[in-house]
């Protein structure tokens, strides 16, 4: 079985150390993996994404093929939108509810929110307070994580131990805060789907 | 043996760190950036075993390899397609002088342009250059590249090219990792003469690299980056190259049940492709950028002349990057259900960093233009401020390529332009805008130069400058009247001081150059969080 997760953002939003937790959790367990990344330019404030593929058996594509993703896993709402042509019939998405308004016709917030409801498989996380609850804003990411993280495929302690290979170079009260923060974000998904 | 999680770039150089490279040359260019900075963050190349620090720009960096190559060492350029165009003029001519120690030249190319001004296949330069050219398909095909090849040149001593795709390049996947081998001593050539390319000599080299073609065809006949596999369906063949070799095992879940001719390594290898044109009614080619092997094979009748399918005949789309879903519907699969795209998505480009000291420049040189009404224009080039260009700034007319700004202002100038602005930024002044300031001294252009000294390289991700430190220095030592030199901290609170100096210099009827010199908003972030990590 392969799971083909897109990861959506904002450039700055913290998208790449998410797909390097979930690629080491996925390496961890001696599966294949294929991550694109972007790189560059779009990181300045622009749409980012991240195309995860990992399985048991050996990954061709670099890139998900549109109507295959098992999971969006978005840093902000508007951008889980962007690739919904991605999702498969079965899949969910999982983003964050905060918008990240950085451009001038940024679309009305209830119109997002309300179309990732229509979803038949979604989850809207509110990440800004979970991640203060968790004691800082800088992990909304990290609660995101947790909060995809029922539907990654792969076990939780595996990726606790990415989140610690990852922040291995801070101090232990960041890795805490992140742990605290990834555990929030799954509790808060954790409850029963809706619709 | 070890397993490493690594970029196509990294996977690359690690495969070149371990073929005995003794250096690597280059300038940062998305995508090819993390191929050097790999090296740099590898033992050998923080012991300093390797030679890796950033070059001016990629013509210096090709040539230096050319110089580390006849030392009879194995190294590296590496640069973005682009970067191919600057260096041009050494590659085509390595080519002709060839090599001694093995010489590549790694070129990411970027088609659907998602960090780049155009998408141009550098597959073309190598029937421009008459060299081999190596394309991997995959990270672990990345890996093996450098060690195949630094032999092929050495064999046939002659630079390689090797291209990568954005995909390629910033995809990670688990790589193999073998047993590094030495370095190769010094040693020089034995017939250095043929790197004297006097044309007496020149038409001896040139006939040398023109009679060296057979060989390398041959090589290509021969290469594990070439593969030909049967299969039963014989209505449609396929030519797959690099990485679209992987959509083509994707779409057909790794069973493509048809003749397929794998491509990685050119000249395209022309006995496997007999094969598939003998046996298949129609041939479709997969390839990411320029449709390069479909052009070569139309309108050249082999013995059966299959019908070819391609990007030119629309069973691909013309221009950007191939998908999935690309490769799946030019093999007439079916679409597989997909939900409709949002309506309710606006477009979120790139866009400066909230306090870059670029946004303060930009809205000083509009405001220093307000007077002018709308007869000015401003002339910039490639990096973070190309961004300049979009609202709410609206601040720069063109964006060509690296240096243009200055030339270009200047020529405008040279027809009438009144006020003409150049915007340049400080690393890619000393890429390639420090001949175009001569050029507005030799002749007093009436040019305002505006450098953004940001002391970093800043769009590839805060590369250290060449300039930094040097730029009045450099400005004065090129000619320009020290008057007319002027640094100014772009800043919101220096924002009247600052339309007032560029007002005096646009006014200066020769050429002006005002530094405005504050650190990249990104590199100083990150230099506080080093400081609190080292007091923690």
């Amino acid at each position: 079985m392969i799971r083909n997760v897109i990861l959506a953002g904002v450039g700055g939003q913290g998208l790449l150390t998410l797909a390097a937790i979930i690629g080491e959790a996925a390496l961890s367990l001696g599966l294949h993996l294929k991550q694109s990344e972007v790189h560059g330019m779009a990181q300045r404030g622009g749409a980012v994404q991240s195309h995860l593929r990992y399985g048991d058996r050996p990954i061709h594509s670099d890139l998900i093929w549109e109507g295959t993703a098992d999971l969006i896993l978005a840093l902000e709402p508007m951008e889980a939108l962007r690739y919904l042509p991605f999702l498969s019939p079965n899949g969910i998405v999982v983003s964050n509810r905060a918008p990240f308004v950085n451009i001038p016709d940024y679309p009305e917030e209830s119109t997002i929110h309300r179309e990732i409801e229509a979803l038949p498989r979604h989850r809207l996380i509110d990440a800004v307070a979970l991640a203060k609850q968790a004691g800082s804003e800088r992990c909304a990411n990290m609660v995101i994580l947790g909060a995809g993280s029922p539907f990654l495929s792969l076990p939780e302690p595996a990726l606790l131990d990415g989140i610690r290979t990852v922040f291995a170079s801070k101090p232990a009260s960041v890795v805490e805060t992140n742990i605290v923060g990834f555990r929030l974000g799954r509790a808060a998904a954790s409850k029963p789907e809706v619709n | 043996m070890s397993i490493r999680l690594l970029l196509g770039d990294e996977a690359l150089a690690q495969g070149a760190l371990d073929a005995g490279i003794s250096g690597v040359y280059a300038y940062p260019g998305t995508p090819s950036t993390e191929i050097t900075e790999h090296v740099q963050k590898s033992d050998l190349g923080r012991s300093g075993a390797v030679r890796c620090r950033w070059s001016a720009n990629e013509k210096t960096a090709l040539e230096a390899a050319l110089g580390m190559s006849y030392a009879g060492r194995r190294t590296m350029a590496s640069m973005k397609h682009v970067g191919l165009n600057v260096a041009a003029d050494p590659f085509v001519n390595a080519a002709i002088s060839g090599t001694h120690g093995g010489l590549m030249i790694n070129v990411a190319d970027d088609p659907s342009m998602h960090s780049s001004q155009n998408e141009q296949d550098s597959r073309v330069y190598t029937d421009l250059a008459l060299v081999p050219c190596i394309e991997p398909a995959d990270q672990q095909e990345a890996y093996r590249t450098p060690a195949h090849a630094l032999e092929l040149s050495e064999r046939h001593r002659v630079p390689v090219l090797v291209r990568l795709t954005t995909r390629l390049a910033h995809s990670r996947a688990p790589v193999t990792i073998n047993t590094p081998r030495p370095q190769r001593p010094f040693s020089l050539p034995d017939d250095p003469d043929r790197f004297i390319l006097l044309p007496s000599r020149a038409r001896v080299s040139y006939e040398r690299l023109v009679a060296l073609q057979a060989a390398l065809q041959q090589e290509s006949e021969e290469s594990p980056f070439n593969r030909f596999t049967d299969g039963p369906d014989r209505a449609l063949g396929v030519i797959a190259a690099g990485i679209a070799h992987n959509y083509l095992m994707e779409v057909t879940d790794g069973a493509p049940n048809r003749p397929v001719l794998k491509i990685g390594q050119y000249p395209i290898p022309l006995r496997s492709l007999d094969r598939l044109f003998a046996s298949c009614e129609r041939v479709l080619v997969l390839e990411e950028g320029y449709p390069y092997i479909e052009a070569k094979l139309r309108g050249f009748p082999r013995r059966t002349e299959p019908t070819v399918l391609g990007r030119l005949n629309g069973a691909l789309p013309r221009t950007g990057e191939l998908s999935p879903a690309a490769v799946a519907a030019a093999l007439g699969l079916p679409d597989l259900p997909r939900r409709p795209g949002s309506s309710v998505l606006s477009s979120r480009p790139p866009a400066l960093c909230p306090g870059c000291p670029h946004a303060d420049t930009c809205r000083a040189i509009v405001d220093a233009l307000a007077p002018h009404r709308t007869a000015g224009r401003v002339f910039s080039d490639i990096g973070c401020y190309s961004l300049g260009a979009l609202p709410p700034y609206r601040a720069i007319d063109t964006c060509i390529e690296m240096g243009a700004s200055i030339t270009m202002a200047k020529g405008a100038a040279d027809g009438g332009l009144r006020p003409a602005v150049a915007l340049i930024g400080d690393s890619t002044f000393t890429h390639s805008g420090m001949t175009g300031l001569l050029d507005c001294v030799t002749e007093g252009a009436p040019v305002t130069i505006v450098i953004v000294d940001n002391l970093t390289v800043a769009m590839t991700g805060g590369q250290p400058s060449a300039a930094r430190d040097r730029l009045e220095r450099i400005s004065e030592g090129i000619g320009v009247d020290p008057r007319h030199i002027r640094v100014i901290e772009p800043h919101p609170k220096r924002h009247a001081e600052f339309v007032a100096l560029l007002a005096e210099e646009i006014a200066h009827d020769g050429p002006s150059v005002v530094i405005a010199r504050r650190e990249c908003i990104q590199t100083a972030r990150r230099g506080i969080r080093r400081t609190e990590g080292g007091a923690e």
